[in-house]
């Protein structure tokens, strides 16, 4: 078992490398010369000059790959060009919003759309499965901006129950939430509907029923535990359009969080703040999506046994 | 890889279980499931608008989209470009059914006229990245080995990125605009399709008649396209009908964040973003397009899904 | 009457498909003497299955029973209320399955799964239940029963999963257990075994066991009584021995003809010609007279009843009119013309 864990960590180093070198590179084949682009046309010589020395632009490309990962894992994402800040100092800055914002949107889209699929599975084909299976497709469906755009006019703006923009405090980051989770909700209600109608015409749960199980019995029993276990690797997914939607609806909530940085870095040509950004949240998600398959590891017995 | 395999057994077992205990009871000899197998695409659609009348409903819309916008000028009641500045942010009303924009240009028209972008965005791209994504997947399930293990690695990669954020990278480096939001796209999204195939043609290189096949001496790039491939188109087309809509949504997305499609395009997403500001005193401006974002992705979702049950009912959500 | 654990009369279980009413089984009457292995044979589709579920109350929608009388013991259970049902299912009565494979849940240890059974329906705590447990892991013939305890479902070979199925089965000492098709799916050796066991549960414990198959060999071999089963219909009935000495049914005649013997030298084997009948369109008279090599006239447009032609052997053909003359007394004909109106 610990092996097979340190061998899945082990495979995820390359794709780790992976990611950073492809960010590096598409980064860096900008058409034209990387500091004008960043500054816009009317810069100088001098300044070009100035900063292809002092951003190292001047070395070889692998010297540049190298020292950018030695760099970074000392923790140091250069330098921001705009702000003039520290990029690692910047994200952790924003990171705590994005993080409280996709941990709740998690928990909202995990609960409603497990119970949401449960109860669609069991009521097959009757109202409450048809209302369900319908607000899912309409989540999945919904543009998450839209979704935002359509709780801050309700919400916030006509009832007034919740802050309009900004973050001043917890009850700020709900509306961002919901918003981000529904979508996410949608496909995981659609998954825990299809897993479970299907897991109830396995053969095990007729032997659960034969031996005196109630249906209520037979679904908590037996069914739930199969029917969810793939429904894990799903929520793993789910955090990587997370923390890509947070994009979204971080900009239409305006919070500070590390998507607005990384829309703010696209919008001032800021290269190595989007770098940062992106790696960052992409060395999240990978770290996801190796936890999620441990513990779906740990949580099947049947694959658990699989070297 | 292990674990997709054994999750093909499981489902492949409970076919057997079900179909057993649904035949059993009645009538050995109707085997009108066993015989749909070998139905043609043709029998299976026709399958579809039999059963599914949302399916069917949602194909209709989907065409009725796509004739608005090829013939958008002779269906459109305005010049979507035409500026109207006395006429800015009017109400929806008689005239303008949707309303106008802050430059007074009727939201209708522009919708009609966007509709262009959305299913160009939504077609072209999608069927760019999964033709790329079906031939690596294909070279990488048959020849296996380094092959495999390669494209394989660089799709681990391509998937460790959150789809959004790394088509948002492509758009720095490009710069704004239709075209290259067109060029991300394409470049993203091959990645799920070649895991899809790759698995699909694992199992079908065991198959008896692949087998045959390679004993008589076929050319392996013959037998990947003439007895691998049609195999997978069922689940091809499926796959390429549900990864419309996410093609859609990430232009509108793109372009909601400034990123993608630029002024005066007529982008829904664009739409959206330029009538945010406007969404308290006149929500039509930003609700309008968003709206006619959401009935073009829930159409090829519905379809999707109506397609999936009839081709490949064992391709789960992605 | 007091000594028939179970006794099933006149059931019908319909399904109530799209394309009409599917008369699944259709007037069965079946007696379960205490302590006596009873089979019910016939080919696949023939309703057997769907009796036993129907007695086990685990029909699943379309299906229904319509009508008929389930006595568990001289306890008309067709009318239970389904938690009632849940109670008697695995405490008086329960069944294992043809698919060893897939009938335990993947994901939890057998011995848990034996384990709930205890205590669904007894008060025991769990250590107890726990050592229960494994005294029936042994008494099944489970070599190790400690070690299995704890093992999964995909770590166990069929044999033993089928053993795990039993023990389930048994640990609450039903009245009644219903072993539908359980060694279909091992080979000859395993299937050997499980036979003994169930002998040796019957013995031994004096269970009543309904044995489900298609398999005369697996009949001879075990079953006390034996019902031979056709479209939903019961067509022959009688002791094992009675059965074999003195085959009355063309349709049995045939299942047995079917049989390969080692002594004979045959170039091809005996088949029954046609095909099971639809049971949305069954013939007009005996269900039989579409592949019977003795069909007469008359069996094309009435349904023979069940005669009895010797104390305990009914036969449901025309041919054995006048054997013993005494038709049962069953208003049975009238079932072709119902199932002609019955559709929906």
């Amino acid at each position: 078992m610990l092996k097979k864990i340190i061998k899945r960590i082990l495979i995820s180093i390359p794709v780790l490398i992976g990611v950073v070198l492809v960010i590096f590179i598409m980064l860096r084949i900008v058409p034209g010369n990387p500091i004008v682009t960043m500054l816009g046309e009317h810069v100088n010589q001098q300044t070009i000059d100035k900063l292809t020395v002092e951003m190292g632009l001047d070395q070889p490309a692998y010297v540049q790959f190298f020292k950018y990962v030695w760099n970074a894992l000392h923790g140091d994402f250069g330098t921001s060009y705009r702000m003039n800040r520290s990029v690692t100092q910047m994200i952790m800055d924003a990171f705590p919003y994005t993080v409280k914002l996709s941990i709740l949107a998690a928990l909202i889209s995990w609960t409603i759309g497990v119970v949401a699929g449960v109860v669609a599975a069991i009521r097959q084909n009757r109202i409450l499965d048809r209302l369900f299976m319908g607000t899912a497709l309409l989540g999945v469906s919904m543009p998450i901006f839209m979704a935002a755009l359509l709780l801050q006019y309700v919400f916030a703006y006509k009832l007034q129950l919740f802050p309009i923009s900004g973050y001043e405090g917890f009850s700020a980051l709900i509306l961002p939430a919901i918003a981000l989770g529904w979508n996410s909700a949608g496909s995981i209600a659609r998954m825990t509907r299809s897993n479970l109608v299907e897991v109830m015409q396995d053969d095990f749960i007729r032997t659960a029923r034969a031996k005196g199980r109630t249906e209520a019995g037979v679904i908590v029993f037996h069914a739930l535990k199969n029917a969810l276990l793939p429904v894990v690797t799903m929520m793993a997914i789910q955090i990587s359009s997370m923390l890509s939607g947070a994009v979204l609806t971080e900009s239409v909530f305006g919070i500070p969080g590390i998507g607005r940085l990384a829309v703010n870095a696209i919008e001032n040509r800021d290269m190595p703040l989007l770098q940062g950004t992106v790696l960052f949240t992409t060395v999240l998600i990978i770290i996801g999506n190796l936890v999620a398959d441990i513990l779906y590891s740990v949580l099947d017995p049947r694959i658990r046994e699989v070297k | 890889m292990k674990k997709q395999e054994m999750e093909q057994n499981r489902t492949a077992s409970r076919d057997q279980a079900v179909y057993v205990d649904l035949q059993s009871p009645f009538n050995p000899e109707d085997h009108s499931a066993d015989i749909g197998e070998s139905d043609t695409l043709l029998d299976k659609l026709a399958q579809l608008v039999r059963q599914n009348k949302l399916a069917v409903f949602s194909a209709l819309v989907i065409l009725a989209i796509i004739i608005l916008a090829v013939f958008a000028p002779v269906f459109s009641p305005y010049d979507p470009a035409a500026q109207s500045l006395r006429e800015r942010l009017a109400a929806p009303s008689a005239e303008h059914w949707l309303g106008t924009d802050k430059l007074g240009r009727d939201i209708l028209s522009r919708i009609i006229y966007g509709a262009r972008v959305s299913l160009v965005i939504g077609l072209l791209p999608t069927f760019i990245s999964m033709f790329i994504g079906t031939i690596l997947g294909l070279f990488a399930g048959y020849y296996g080995g380094k092959t495999d293990f390669v494209i394989m690695r660089l799709a681990d990669i391509m998937l460790a990125f959150p789809s959004l954020l790394l088509a948002m990278v492509v758009m720095y480096t490009l710069g704004g605009g239709i075209v290259n939001i067109f060029i991300a796209l394409s470049l993203v999204n091959w990645a799920s399709t070649a895991r899809v195939v790759r698995a699909q043609t694992l199992s079908l290189k065991e198959a008896e008649y692949v087998e045959a096949a390679r004993s008589m001496g076929v050319r392996k790039t013959t037998i990947i396209f003439r007895h691998i491939l049609p195999n997978c188109l069922p689940s091809l087309i499926v796959f390429f009908t549900l990864n419309i809509p996410s093609a859609i949504l990430s232009e509108s997305s793109l372009s909601f964040l400034g990123v993608g499609a630029q002024p005066p395009s007529a982008s829904w997403g664009l739409a959206v973003t330029e009538g945010k500001r406007y969404l308290f005193s006149e929500p039509w401006v930003p609700l309008a397009p968003s709206v006619a974002i959401m009935i073009l992705v829930m159409a090829f979702n519905f379809l999707g899904d109506g397609l999936r049950d009839v081709l490949d009912p064992y391709l789960k959500e992605q | 009457m007091a000594e028939n654990v179970l006794e099933i009369r006149h059931l019908k279980t319909q399904f109530f498909t799209r394309k009409g009413v599917l008369p699944a089984v259709d007037d069965v009457s079946i007696e379960v003497p205490a302590g006596k292995i009873v089979g019910l044979v016939g080919e696949s589709g023939c309703g057997k299955s769907m009796t036993a579920m129907s007695v086990m109350g685990l029909l699943r929608h379309p299906g229904k029973v319509v009508a008929g009388e389930i006595l568990l013991c001289g306890r008309d259970i067709t009318h239970l209320s389904p938690r009632e049902l849940a109670k008697i299912r695995g405490s008086e009565m329960s069944m294992i399955f043809q698919e060893p494979m897939t009938s335990l849940n993947p994901v939890t240890i057998v011995g848990k799964q034996v384990e709930e059974t205890i205590l669904l329906h007894e008060k025991c705590s769990r250590a107890e239940a726990k050592k229960r447990v494994i005294q029936i892991f042994q008494e099944v013939g489970i070599p190790e029963a400690e070690k299995r305890y704890n093992a999964y479902p995909h770590q166990l070979s069929g044999g033993l999963r089928q053993r795990v199925m039993i023990a389930m089965a048994m640990v609450c000492r039903p009245k009644l257990l219903i072993a539908d098709e359980p060694t279909t799916a091992l080979d000859v050796t395993i299937e050997a075994q499980i036979l003994e066991l169930f002998k040796k549960l019957r013995d031994e414990i004096g269970t009543s066991i309904i044995l489900i198959t298609h398999n005369m060999g697996v009949v001879a071999e075990v079953c006390d009584y034996v019902y031979v089963m056709y479209t939903g219909q019961v067509m022959e009935q009688a002791e094992t021995f009675e059965l074999f000495a003195n085959t009355r049914h063309p349709y049995t005649k045939g299942l047995l003809r079917s049989i390969p013997k080692l002594d004979e030298k045959t170039d091809r084997l005996y088949t029954i010609k046609g095909v099971v009948p639809n049971l949305l369109h069954l013939p007009a008279g005996c269900n039989f007279s579409t592949r019977c090599g003795e069909c007469m006239e008359r069996c094309g447009k009435e349904q023979p009843p069940l005669y009895e032609v010797s104390p305990g052997h009914k036969v449901r053909c025309f041919l054995c009119q006048g054997a013993c003359g005494t038709a049962a007394p069953e208003p049975e004909t009238l079932r072709a013309a119902e199932t002609g109106k019955e559709g929906v």
